[in-house]
């Protein structure tokens, strides 16, 4: 099935001028550097959750996992938690796991598991066909909230820097060049990276103008700086109007979860006969 | 005495539990076979909770109603068991805190004073409980060296102290038995929880994720212990639904992983159940069942999540469902639902119930049917890698990461060969096809293993059935009454082929659960095996042996 351009027989069905195309684009080309570079292809895992991002895993011609809605996260941290040797990337919605499953992305944070997250932050649920997400900013006229909703927006990035994320970015599908330097740079650190995508969604919540207008890369911004971090991640809250930043937030060094088992799980023995010796001591 | 039982109590946090396992530690260095029932409240501190110690020459699984020796203290401890105790009971308990009075003349009593042996030897109170284990050994006329030796054995923390106070509580109490020790190997004691997590590890496992919920707790916190022993990865992820997740992203990355939790707990893992036979990724879940409906009484035991487990995830596809009735079929088939899962690439489930998880049993691994690690089918490395290659049986070759010029991708959506996701009409149905294939070879393999067991008087024309832990109880009775005993063992792949053997003959068919609704009763009737009687137990209590074979002598 394999293929140069790392694409499959799959039949792309995103809607045309979505900003998944941008995304997909993007990690084909950074996956293609980093073969380049050396790293072997097969040790590349991609998981995808359920909703419009998702079917990018159809259309990779590498391993992958398509999960369920929500549910990107624990099974990618098993993934690289059973062997710590992977190149482990999750691509999510924002409803997927700023919503369904936003519990398994705090944790995630927390054990600083070595893996990529990538957010399709499109802000609305496109293959359900247009209700609000988790990020929809207030007042969001979608299918379930014909009025406009009465919550507001959380801020996704804030919740990852007091969750223990250890790379904290944000892009945009207009603005490939960054994109593809964020995704690398997300899949090169060691430990819990993500990277928001402001992804449109041409059909139900057209953005692209507002963002154009709007976004600006990080200059003179010390990542390693926990509190220029929050500063930033502030500027922005998803609902209001302010200029919204786009680049890595906050970058430091932890330990990571699956390092601290201290055995291998390859470890050969005679199961029966420690069972005995167990039976015999502890019983 | 060929057979008698301990009764120890006392309030929560007053380690009744591990008082109870010394009882039987010490019960065994004399060649007993031991059955521990443990009733305990779902509080932390407080409330009345119980032991009860069964000590037999045979193996048996489940306890009688009648105490010979009762352990108590505090008040309710005898408030609440002095009608179980037969005509010549010995009660022991602190004469500081308890009130002996109203009992028959037959019953010996004999107090100590426990807070006063505690208090002035500096020790703490936790330690009542060796002070009354010792009156046991010695009222039972044991040698000081047997206590000595158990303590030494099992008790880790300031284990002098324990020995100095018990000692005198020993001296101070006088001999009513002479308890003759029996001429046969000791055994292990084991939870039912302890044999799930041996058999699993016996079977390959590399991995165990948990989220604590009673009654399987325990197999989480005993394979954290020995985690590093057989290099297993023992996690205990934010919730269940993470949990079961986490079980697939190790099968996918070709590990042996399984799961474990209760009711509630398996409501949050129904979606993987469904996701594990889309995919077809190999999961153990071990339901140890309690009293529901939901939080319901937590510490309790019930069967009545048997169609919930035949049914949990949406849509159709082959599981495997053991219902395991003692500790060694627990270890046992643990074991082989993890064989059957990686051979398949299906979910198993193991379901037990809080009887047999929280009770304690003599193990004789020796008894037990040896069981190699089976290599699932994997991958010759001819032709270019499909996960879901069509075969006769519907199993494809397993390959794992890394697997150079290969992808690997598997899917919850509807999927051709190569795990691309589809909706064509042609490939949902050779896949779904496939998915359900596998059934039939599943039972196949399942009738070389006796998946419906019988004892008792097997030519009876009178015949019990039973699933889970009622095995115990049931096996006693159809001894005493000369009935047969029917165990179904496994329950999905429902095996009616030998069911319908064992009931061939048998013209009243009585039906013991632990259950409101006599759930197995209709998964026969399903089947088209009615079952004549119904003896249901649905107040989180198991059956005790007089009340069941009471209300069996009522329906014979």
């Amino acid at each position: 099935m394999s293929s140069k351009d790392l694409g499959t027989y799959a039949k792309n069905t995103w809607c045309l001028g979505c900003g998944n195309f941008a995304i997909l684009s993007a990690i084909k080309t950074v996956l293609k550097e980093l073969s380049q570079e050396g790293l072997g292809l097969e040790n590349v895992v991609l998981v995808s959750g359920i909703g419009c991002h998702a079917k990018i895993v159809d259309y990779i011609d590498t391993n992958s996992f398509y999960s369920i809605h929500g549910r990107v996260l624990p099974v990618a941290e098993a993934i690289k938690i059973a062997n710590p040797k992977l190149k482990v990337i999750g691509f999510a919605g924002d409803g997927d796991c700023y919503g369904e499953g936003l519990e398994h992305l705090i944790f995630a944070a927390k054990r600083n598991i070595d893996l990529t997250i990538i957010v399709h932050n499109n802000r609305v649920y496109g293959l359900t066909v247009g209700q609000y997400t988790p990020t929809s900013p207030l007042g969001f006229k979608g299918r379930s909230t014909p009025y406009g909703t009465k919550e507001k927006a959380i801020n996704p990035l804030e919740i990852m820097l007091s969750s223990g994320a250890t790379f904290i970015s944000r892009g945009y599908t207009h603005g490939i060049e960054l994109l593809k330097q964020l995704f690398k740079q997300a899949i090169m650190h060691k430990g819990f990276a993500l990277v928001d995508v402001l992804q449109v969604c041409v059909t139900f919540f057209n953005l692209y103008e507002y963002y154009n207008k709007t976004v600006y890369e990080l200059k003179d911004h010390n990542p390693a700086d926990f509190n220029q971090a929050l500063a930033k991640i502030r500027e922005w809250d998803y609902n209001s109007q302010a200029p919204i930043a786009l680049g890595v937030f906050y970058k430091s060094e932890q330990d990571c979860f699956e390092d601290s088992f201290k055995v291998d799980s390859e470890k050969l023995l005679d199961r029966d006969l420690e069972i005995r010796r167990i039976l015999k001591d502890s019983f | 005495m060929d057979e008698f039982a301990v009764l120890i109590g006392g309030k929560a946090g007053d380690g009744i539990d591990r008082a109870g396992l010394l009882i039987g530690q010490i019960l065994n260095q004399l060649g007993k076979r031991i059955y521990i029932y443990r009733d305990y409240p779902s509080v932390i501190r407080g409330g009345h909770t119980f032991s009860i110690i069964r000590a037999t020459k045979e193996k048996k699984s489940t306890c009688r109603e009648k105490i010979d020796f009762l352990l108590a203290l505090n008040q309710d401890c005898i408030d609440l068991h002095k009608n179980k105790l037969v005509d010549n009971a010995v009660i022991i308990y602190d004469s500081g805190s308890v009130k002996i009075d109203t009992l028959p003349a037959s019953v010996k009593t004999f107090g100590i004073a426990l807070d006063k042996i505690i208090k002035e030897e500096n020790a703490q109170p936790v330690m009542r409980n060796s002070c009354i284990i010792a009156s046991l050994a010695k009222a039972l006329g044991l040698d000081w060296n047997i206590l000595e030796k158990v303590f030494k054995k099992y008790i880790s923390r300031e284990v002098d102290l324990n020995l100095k106070v018990a000692l005198r509580a020993f001296n101070e109490t006088e001999v009513k038995e002479r308890l003759e020790s029996t001429p046969q190997k000791t055994l292990p004691l084991l939870t039912g929880n302890d044999a799930i997590s041996l058999g699993l590890i016996n079977a390959g496992l590399n991995s165990y994720i948990a989220y604590p919920m009673t009654p399987t707790s325990n197999i989480l916190h005993f394979l954290a212990g020995i985690a590093d022993d057989f290099g297993l990865k023992v996690i205990h992820p934010e919730n269940e639904i993470a949990v079961s997740l986490m079980a697939l992203g190790f099968a996918y990355s070709g590990k042996r992983a399984a799961v474990g939790t209760s009711g509630g707990g398996f409501c949050l893992m129904t979606e993987s159940v469904s996701l594990a036979a889309m995919a077809e990724l190999p999961i153990v879940i071990v339901v140890g069942q309690r009293t529901g409906p939901s939080t319901g009484l937590p510490t309790y035991t019930g069967q009545s999540d048997l169609h919930f487990a035949l049914n949990a995830g949406h849509g159709e596809f082959t599981r495997f469902l053991v219902a395991p009735g003692d500790a060694e079929e627990a270890y046992l088939w643990a074991g082989i639902a993890l064989n059957l899962s990686w051979k398949y690439q299906i979910p198993s489930i193991v379901l037990v119930d809080k009887t047999t998880c929280e009770g304690t049993f003599s193990f004789d691994i020796d008894s037990i049917e040896k069981l190699k690690i089976e290599s699932p089918l994997i991958w010759d490395r001819n032709n270019s890698y499909k996960r879901y290659q069509d075969s006769p049986n519907g199993v494809s070759p397993l390959a794992f990461i890394p697997e150079k010029d290969q992808v690997i991708k598997v899917d919850s959506y509807e999927h051709d060969e190569y795990g691309i996701t589809t909706e064509d009409a042609q490939i949902t149905r050779l896949m779904q096809g496939k998915r359900l294939r596998k059934c039939k070879f599943l039972a196949q393999d399942l009738a070389a293993k006796t998946p419906v067991k019988i004892y008792g008087k097997t030519d009876s024309s009178q015949a019990i059935i039973c699933w889970g832990s009622n095995k115990g109880v049931c096996i006693e009775i159809g001894a005493h009454l000369g009935l047969k005993v029917i165990q179904p063992l496994v329950l999905s792949p429902f095996p009616k082929e030998q069911l319908l053997q064992a009931i061939s003959g048998v013209n009243l068919l009585i039906n013991v659960e632990n259950n409101i609704t006599g759930q197995l009763s209709r998964l026969l009737n399903c089947q088209g095996i009615k079952v004549d009687k119904q003896i249901l137990k649905y107040d989180g209590r198991p059956f005790f042996l007089e009340e069941l074979e009471r209300e069996i002598k009522k329906v014979l």
